[in-house]
């Protein structure tokens, strides 16, 4: 069950504009896997390749080493970015129902909605029309239609985008359930504070190009000049004139500069100490904001 | 899972909802209601014999024709009897009958000598029938083809419309789901209508027009399967048009050509049943085939290989239409920004797994 997912050189136009250029990377079973890049990015279309809703016009989408079949991607658990169930139906039978498209048999579809439903907090709610539902309650059964079937590998398109604070605790909760049991999983999101709490790993893509892939903390070593936070007890200027700093922000008492690559911190804090007290002298790590802004320009 | 059992599903689900809807269920009830109406009244209406008042001397000719006979002394008598309504004619002397506004059939009949009757083509259907079975089968094609035609193209619309197709083309091929609403619009469709038919044949009987059973018993066995070809052949058109469509308000526009493609036919056969020409052609065209064609088994004027060449012609074109039905589908189901036109949804298909 602890397969890895990868795609590999996967291009995609539409018409004369191209998409996707050479995507690959992978998704590692067991992590959550944080899919960024600005709007128009390619995130989309990567992902309905990957479930095989829209075709590669070149590349490949393999799944523990080999080509992904229709059989396989029954097995995933998918979530686009535009949502919807059949407003008609109740909430248990069109979970129950998705379950049986992936292949469930009618009872084993059953016991899965009833579960899940209970779950996501919806277990009251199952016989009422979907529409009858508040538009939070509508997206609990919308994750619990992702997931009837018990999915291995899990592809979410925003799925946290318009959840309410609640509803995001579920999902992440399931989420890192579905991982730690093994499975690959990808979600992507602009909201990258959100990205940056969750994620195991990190591909970003820009203009239809994978501009970096890795784990969080590889991409924090590898994207960023060293820089440290100073507080000491008085006005903290004289830094400005310390060789080799070059000072982001100064406040006061508090100052936060970048050394050159390979430069000792050391000599800094001992010209602080010299001065006076030290309130705090810390490595300070770029946000995935600051990351992905770098990377994408 | 294989194509066949995901096709199950889909039209599984179709079914159960449509079982449902409120509006399927009445419209069911109305067109029962209006079977054993039709077929149970006529003959009650139509009435009993006629009462005639009458001297006893010509009363009982009168008597053994069946006619209720209310004797009277004289003809002054016998008139006031008609004119205050107490009976529906009467005989005075000479003989003549008198009534109000209305010749009484029956009663002249019991008073005249009728020549011998020899019929050339004693099969020959009458007129009235003749009149009001194609109606009949025009109608109900015409009928199901467009309620249940649309029904499809609006499931089609639904589930594009509310997003839930990516979720769907993700788990089961995109022919399966074609399959599933196609296959579910059939069965409904066939069910109502033989619902309709055993509410029908009951009434046929009871009000005693049995001998018509026996006579369009051919006709509805050839109609069966040239409905259902005819049925596939739309259906595929409606669903490519509610593939096509973005939002229920689309349907209408989108769908014209198909609109026509019903009416045309229902038409030309209520129109031109009587034109022989106009007949045999229609009778081969896929569109008018399913009507057209066992109408003529109906009146007889059908050669025994005529229709096997005519089912031919309209599997052959169910077959390419639900091809071409198919790909349009294909190509537009998950084009959700605007109308999708023909065009674009034939040429950039996704050719999805």
């Amino acid at each position: 069950m602890t397969r890895t997912l990868r795609l590999d050189g996967v291009d995609r136009s539409f018409g004369d504009r191209q998409v996707l250029n050479n995507v690959s990377f992978e998704v590692a079973a067991g992590r959550m896997t944080g899919f960024v890049g600005a709007n128009g990015a390619g995130k989309t279309t990567t992902m309905r390749i990957i479930l095989g809703v829209l075709s590669a016009d070149a590349g490949e989408v393999s799944w523990g080493g080999t080509a992904l079949t229709r059989q396989d991607r029954r097995r995933f658990g998918y979530m686009p970015e535009e949502r919807g169930l059949y407003p008609k139906m109740t909430t248990r039978e069109q979970v129950a129902y998705l379950g049986r498209l992936h292949g469930l048999d009618a009872a084993a579809a059953r016991r899965a909605t009833d579960a899940l439903l209970e779950r996501v907090g919806l277990g009251e709610r199952g016989n009422d029309l979907l529409e009858t539902l508040s538009l939070g309650n509508q997206q609990r059964a919308q994750i619990a239609a992702a997931l009837v079937h018990d999915p291995e590998v899990l592809v979410l398109d925003e799925p946290f985008s318009g959840l309410d604070p609640l509803a995001v605790d579920t999902v992440v909760a399931v989420l890192r359930e579905r991982a730690s049991a093994g499975a690959p999983v990808l979600f992507s999101s602009h909201q990258l504070d959100v990205v940056e709490r969750l994620c195991d790993d990190l591909v970003i893509i820009g203009d239809g190009v994978i501009r970096a892939a890795g784990s969080r903390q590889q991409l924090r070593d590898s994207y960023t000049v060293p820089r440290y936070e100073l507080v000491v007890a008085a006005d903290a200027g004289w830094v400005r004139d310390h060789p080799g700093v070059t000072v982001v922000e100064l406040d006061g008492p508090r100052v936060v500069f970048d050394l050159p690559a390979g430069a000792d911190e050391q000599p800094v804090l001992q010209a602080a100490l010299a001065r006076g007290p030290v309130r705090a002298f810390r490595p300070v790590s770029p946000s995935l904001t600051e990351i992905f802004r770098e990377v994408t320009q | 899972m294989n194509v066949t059992q995901a096709t199950r599903l889909v039209a599984e689900r179709e079914i159960r909802v449509k079982l449902r809807d409120r509006t399927f269920l009445f419209g069911t009830l109305f067109f029962l209601l209006i079977a054993a109406a039709g077929t149970i009244l006529p003959p009650l209406l139509a009435g009993g014999p006629s009462t005639v008042a009458a001297t006893e001397s010509v009363a009982a000719p009168l008597r053994a024709a069946g006619l209720e006979v209310q004797v009277v002394p004289d003809d002054r008598a016998a008139e006031r009897a008609v004119r205050d309504g107490d009976v529906d004619a009467a005989v005075v002397g000479g003989p003549a009958v008198v009534a109000m506004d209305e010749a009484p059939d029956d009663v002249v009949r019991a008073l005249s000598s009728q020549p011998t009757v020899r019929l050339l083509d004693p099969d020959a259907v009458n007129p009235v029938v003749a009149f009001l079975v194609p109606f009949v089968f025009a109608f109900v094609f015409f009928i199901t083809s467009q309620t249940f035609g649309l029904q499809i193209a609006q499931s089609v619309t639904e589930e594009k419309q509310t997003r839930i197709v990516e979720i769907l083309v993700a788990a089961v091929p995109v022919r399966a789901l074609l399959a599933g609403k196609v296959v579910a619009g059939a069965i409904l469709a066939f069910a109502q209508i033989a619902l309709i038919a055993v509410v029908a044949v009951i009434g046929l009987q009871m009000g005693d027009s049995g001998g018509l059973l026996t006579l369009l018993a051919p006709a509805i066995g050839w109609f069966v399967p040239f409905f259902l070809l005819g049925f596939v052949l739309l259906a595929a058109m409606w669903a490519a048009a509610g593939a096509l469509a973005n939002r229920q308000e689309d349907i209408a526009a989108v769908s014209t050509p198909v609109q026509f493609a019903v009416m045309l036919p229902f038409f030309a056969v209520i129109f031109l049943n009587d034109n022989d020409t106009a007949m045999r052609v229609l009778s081969y065209l896929p569109f008018s085939s399913p009507t057209a064609m066992p109408l003529r088994l109906f009146t007889g004027d059908a050669a025994g290989w005529e229709p096997i060449v005519s089912l031919v012609i309209l599997l052959l074109a169910a077959g390419a239409f639900v091809v071409a039905g198919a790909r349009v589908y294909e190509g537009s189901l998950l084009r959700t920004n605007g109308r999708t036109s023909l065009r674009t949804a034939w040429r950039e298909r996704e050719t999805i797994g």
